[in-house]
């Protein structure tokens, strides 16, 4: 099956609210092997000005991968998980992501562009509070490898 | 301390890093990120889409690497902005039972770019993995004070 051409400019709407909560910051921020205080200790955080602890910088990716599932799962995609290969990220931070947010993602599709016998789509998570504060920005580019590729 | 805009250069080195990894830190990073892709912890199934072997989350690495500059920059929400191109793949041994690294990255960050009107810094970050660059065009802009 290739990939629908017809998935650019699609959007999802935000789905279910992420709870970001304490432990999970403290254990994604040891999955990437963070030492800094501000991702363990409350303290810390507080003594940086924020109000809990605070994210690592691709935090975000847990918020945004949830947003791309509704792409990949669906069935109109094409996408064959097993063949992605992740190619570009960024994150642009409007503000810190800390404990205690309750975050929402709408997923925008940017671009289709089909590569030998695959293609390469980039998506973009816009990342707000559910009261619609705006938090964070990613996008990403992930290769869908065609066979042989 | 944190540093500030004023004392910096281009061109300056704020750091560099060596990061073990291992099979146990993918299967950590799986849970954590909530990404169980099994091209990253199941060999047999990474060989059967003609990968290498296993290898490391293109995320695991990005978010490791970036560790140097949030603790360089002393508040981690000082990253206001953090991209990546991810060029070639970490290939991770299997190791488990001995004390060795099944990989190893080694990140080295310079100042890239200053913005004097927005106070910020862009670290550039060298990412090598098995005498291969893994990440390219792998930039943190950081606020400074």
């Amino acid at each position: 099956m290739s990939i629908n051409p017809d998935l650019q400019g699609r959007s999802y709407p935000a789905a279910e609210v992420y709870d970001v909560g304490r432990e999970k910051i403290r254990e994604f921020a040891t999955a990437v092997k963070a030492s800094n205080p501000a991702h363990f200790d409350v303290e810390a955080a507080k003594a940086l000005g924020h109000s809990d602890l605070v994210a690592p910088p691709t935090f975000a990716i847990i918020v945004a991968q949830r947003a791309d599932a509704q792409l990949v799962q669906d069935p109109e995609s094409g996408i064959d998980f097993s063949r992605v290969v992740h190619a570009d990220q960024r994150f642009t931070h409007h503000r810190p992501i800390v404990a205690g947010d309750r975050l929402v993602a709408e997923l925008h599709v940017d671009g289709v562009r089909a590569m030998g016998g695959g293609a390469m789509i980039t998506t973009r998570s816009e990342i707000s509070t559910e009261a619609g504060e705006r938090v964070a920005t990613t996008t990403s580019s992930i290769l869908v490898r065609g066979e042989g590729q | 301390m944190s540093p500030t805009f004023e004392e910096l250069t281009i061109g300056q080195e704020i750091g560099t890093r060596s990061i073990d990894v291992t099979r146990q830190d993918l299967v950590k990073y799986a849970g954590a990120s909530g990404d169980f892709n099994p091209i990253h912890w199941n060999e047999a199934f990474a060989t059967s889409v003609e990968l290498p072997g296993v290898i490391a989350h293109g995320m695991f690495t990005m978010g490791a690497a970036v560790q140097l500059v949030s603790d360089w920059a002393v508040d981690p929400a000082a990253v206001v902005d953090y991209q990546t191109r991810f060029t070639k793949p970490v290939l991770v041994t299997d190791t488990t039972g001995t004390d060795e690294a099944g990989a190893v990255i080694d990140v080295t960050g310079v100042v890239g770019a200053l913005d004097a009107d927005a106070r910020t810094a862009r670290i550039d970050l060298t990412v090598v993995a098995g005498g291969q660059k893994v990440l390219m065009k792998s930039q943190a802009v950081v606020k400074l004070s």
